[in-house]
């Protein structure tokens, strides 16, 4: 299945240079982790701080588990941030 | 002790400077800055009076550590009556200004009555004088500073400044200083200028003494900018992409709000968020950011310098637009952009220069130009109001227009000038007007951040994102994440954000250093600084008191509980997209628990215990 992979901030860098609007397209097993996502990336776990599929937050103990992606979503992965 | 013990009371009616000793029994239930000027606010003015005229007073009012070495220790607030709520002002600014008045020996500075024509203040250390300002009325933020700095030959002097906003009644005018630091929100300028009042300048040489304790001060900031510097908020996200990071993450979590709040995800979000400020642009290969900046004493640096594409159509023509100059923090990019629609990112810094060189709030001034747009597309205003300008959403050219108009209050600034309440009500579509209060909204959705409906039901200022940003723990998982979508137990964040802030509002300090720091890290440098024992749990207390007080002066003003609340968009029409689709903000579920929480009636008065118990004026 087709997900959409994002990286923003300071984790942009991991992006590959086909990336458009810090997003790529990524071709995936039904039965991928989030942890195995980030890992392909090479995001550190911990700097992969906000994990949102589809805009609502998976917690760490969330990530390792098989089953939570389908074919279209989106996930969208910062480091720490904060504004105001 | 920190504090001068020193305090400036000029009255414009009289022309008069005299210098006052500080009540230190108020100090020490209030702190200083937000607190402390609040209580000489309430014991000053009658919460009734006319927030424009004589009898309203503004008071500039810096915190214990404010021009001390610990970081981001520059802070400032201007303490006031709103013209736009009613409701007690209390508007935060950074830059230097702050700094150099209480290295001038001053705490605050109270300002009453009405000159008779244009003044500014002049101050250098103890000498404190009024002159004449005919020559700088009518002037903008920017040339005023610069006519100043020329006139009186010093480059160090600081400056706060009203613009040409303020001066035309714009109701959200800002005090700017340090060119592009802002006193931002509900109308503080306007109040300023209605006293004849363009600008105070400030040199300040005697340094800030009388640290209690000052081996131990030293090692207690050097502990916190330790924490500062190792925390990846304040250490690397905010000096890399400033507060603009915010753009993705919320408008990802559906809490975006955009087109005047009608919906809650922005298309064009990527376009104007922080990582396409760092993009180069195509015509001269250079991104908007140039560099980050800092506020005094500032360890995090979160602040934005950004230039402006000369071939883009709003500085074409212009070139005193090509330099650099303060760029768009989130709050401004939501509001000018999303909220507008527009997704221009050269649009949107032109705007945010002009909000800075004449002084509108941008929050306010987007999210009425917003109201503007909907009012204008659902037929309430057509071109004849707006010299056949097409003020659709989405349209850059028309807002940079509205910006410009707003600026001098012509034709129809006057009308955006009202802020969004008053131009709604006027053009007959009270509805449309997204404000609590009076006050716009800032860039949080309550139907995705079920916390910030509360937030912004229960500030003291109007519609505020700094008066409990529980957004830190709803979204972005500081100190702890919870579930924005959920109601419950979310009485109690707010009412714990809402204490500590006015806390940290009160010490000189800045909030953003709360990404990374507790009241544990921050109690010692107060501690340290400060006559008396300031444990976390006091300033708490002290928090908690502050809060009791501006209510306290709202209620006298003829707020009451049913202003609690938000517009009916927000709790009615359900958001369309993303995680909170179908949802609205449940403000039922959470407002009477706060109320329990805050020792009020269930209509939300202050009880005589609740009084009692925080010694509050009667
Ligand atoms: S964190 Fe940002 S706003 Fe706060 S003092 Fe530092 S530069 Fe100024």
């Amino acid at each position: 299945m087709k997900i959409k992979f994002k990286l923003y901030a300071t984790l942009q860098d991991k992006l590959p240079a086909n990336a458009v609007d810090n997003a790529v397209e990524v071709d995936v097993d039904e039965q991928v982790t989030l942890f195995q996502l980030i890992d392909q990336f090479g995001v550190p776990r911990e700097s992969a701080h906000l994990v949102l599929v589809n805009g609502t937050y998976f917690a760490a103990e969330q990530r390792a588990e098989t089953g939570v992606l389908s074919d279209g979503d989106v996930v969208a992965i910062w480091p720490p941030v904060a504004g105001g | 002790m920190a504090w001068t013990r020193q305090l400036l009371r000029v009255n414009l009616t009289e022309g008069t400077c005299i210098p006052e000793p500080l009540n230190m029994d108020w100090a020490n239930q209030y702190l200083g800055q937000r607190g402390l000027a609040t209580r000489y606010l309430v014991e000053e003015i009658d919460p009734q009076c006319d927030a424009l005229g004589a009898d309203n007073k503004m008071i500039m009012a810096t915190g214990p550590l404010t021009g001390t070495m610990a970081s981001t220790a520059g802070r400032y607030s201007v303490i006031t009556k709103s013209p736009l709520t009613g409701a007690v002002a209390c508007s935060n600014s950074g830059g230097f200004f702050g700094a150099e008045l209480k290295n001038a020996g001053w705490d605050m500075i109270i300002f009453e009555g009405k000159s008779p024509a244009p003044v500014y203040l002049h101050i250098e250390n103890n000498n404190a004088t009024l002159m004449p300002a005919t020559d700088l009325w009518g002037k903008s933020c920017w040339e005023t500073d610069e006519m100043l700095h020329a006139k009186h030959q010093d480059p160090q002097m600081r400056i706060a400044v009203v613009g040409r906003s303020a001066e035309q009644g714009c109701l959200f005018s800002s005090v700017i200083n340090d060119l592009h630091r802002a006193a931002g929100r509900s109308g503080v300028g306007t109040v300023m200028a209605s006293k004849n009042l363009k600008a105070v300048a400030v040199r300040g040489s005697l340094g800030v003494g009388n640290i209690k304790d000052p081996a131990r001060f030293m090692s207690a900031v050097s502990a916190g900018k330790k924490v500062l510097a190792e925390n990846p908020v304040t250490g690397e996200g905010l000096p890399a992409l400033g507060t603009q990071v915010l753009m993705n993450v919320i408008n990802e979590v559906g809490a975006m709000p955009t087109r005047n709040m009608q919906e809650v995800q922005f298309e064009g979000a990527s376009k104007i968020s922080g990582e396409a400020m760092l993009e180069p642009r195509e015509s001269d290969g250079k991104p908007n950011l140039t560099r980050n900046g800092g506020c005094f004493a500032c360890t995090i640096a979160c602040g934005r310098i950004s230039t402006i594409d000369r071939e883009h159509f709003s500085v074409k023509e212009k070139p005193q637009y090509w330099g650099n100059s303060g760029g768009l923090e989130y709050e401004a990019a939501w509001a000018l952009g999303s909220d507008t629609g527009v997704d221009d990112l050269d649009a949107l810094t032109y705007v945010n220069f002009l909000c800075n060189e004449d002084g509108m709030d941008p929050i306010s001034f987007g999210a009425t130009v917003a109201a503007a747009m909907e009012l204008f597309e659902s037929g309430a205003i057509s071109t004849q109001h707006t010299d056949g300008v097409e003020l659709k959403f989405g349209n850059a050219q028309a807002l940079c227009w509205a910006a410009e108009k707003s600026a001098t209050g012509e034709g129809f600034g006057a009308d955006i000038n009202l802020g969004s309440r008053r131009l709604c009500e006027k053009y007959g579509r009270p509805e449309l007007s997204m404000t609590v209060k009076g006050q716009e909204f800032p860039a949080y959705d309550p139907r995705g951040i079920q916390g910030m409906g509360l937030t912004y039901a229960t500030s003291n200022r109007g519609a505020c994102h700094l008066r409990s940003y529980t957004v830190s723990s709803e979204i972005l998982g500081v100190p702890e994440k919870t579930d924005p979508l959920q109601t419950e137990g979310k009485a109690g964040l707010v009412k714990a954000f809402q204490d500590a802030t006015a806390a940290v509002d009160s010490s000189g300090l800045c909030v953003f250093t709360t990404f990374a720091w507790t009241l544990d890290d921050i109690s010692p440098q107060i501690d340290a600084a400060c006559d008396g024992d300031w444990s976390p749990e006091r300033l708490v207390e002290v928090g908690e008191r502050i809060w009791q007080l501006e209510r306290d002066f709202n209620m006298k003003a003829g707020i009451t509980g049913s202003d609690d609340t938000l517009p009916q968009r927000l709790l009615k029409d359900a958001a369309k997209s993303g995680p909170a689709k179908g949802k609205v903000c449940e403000l039922g579920e959470m407002l009477p628990e706060y109320y329990q929480l805050r020792g009020w009636t269930q209509d939300g008065q202050l009880t005589a215990e609740t009084r009692s118990k925080f010694d509050l004026p009667s």
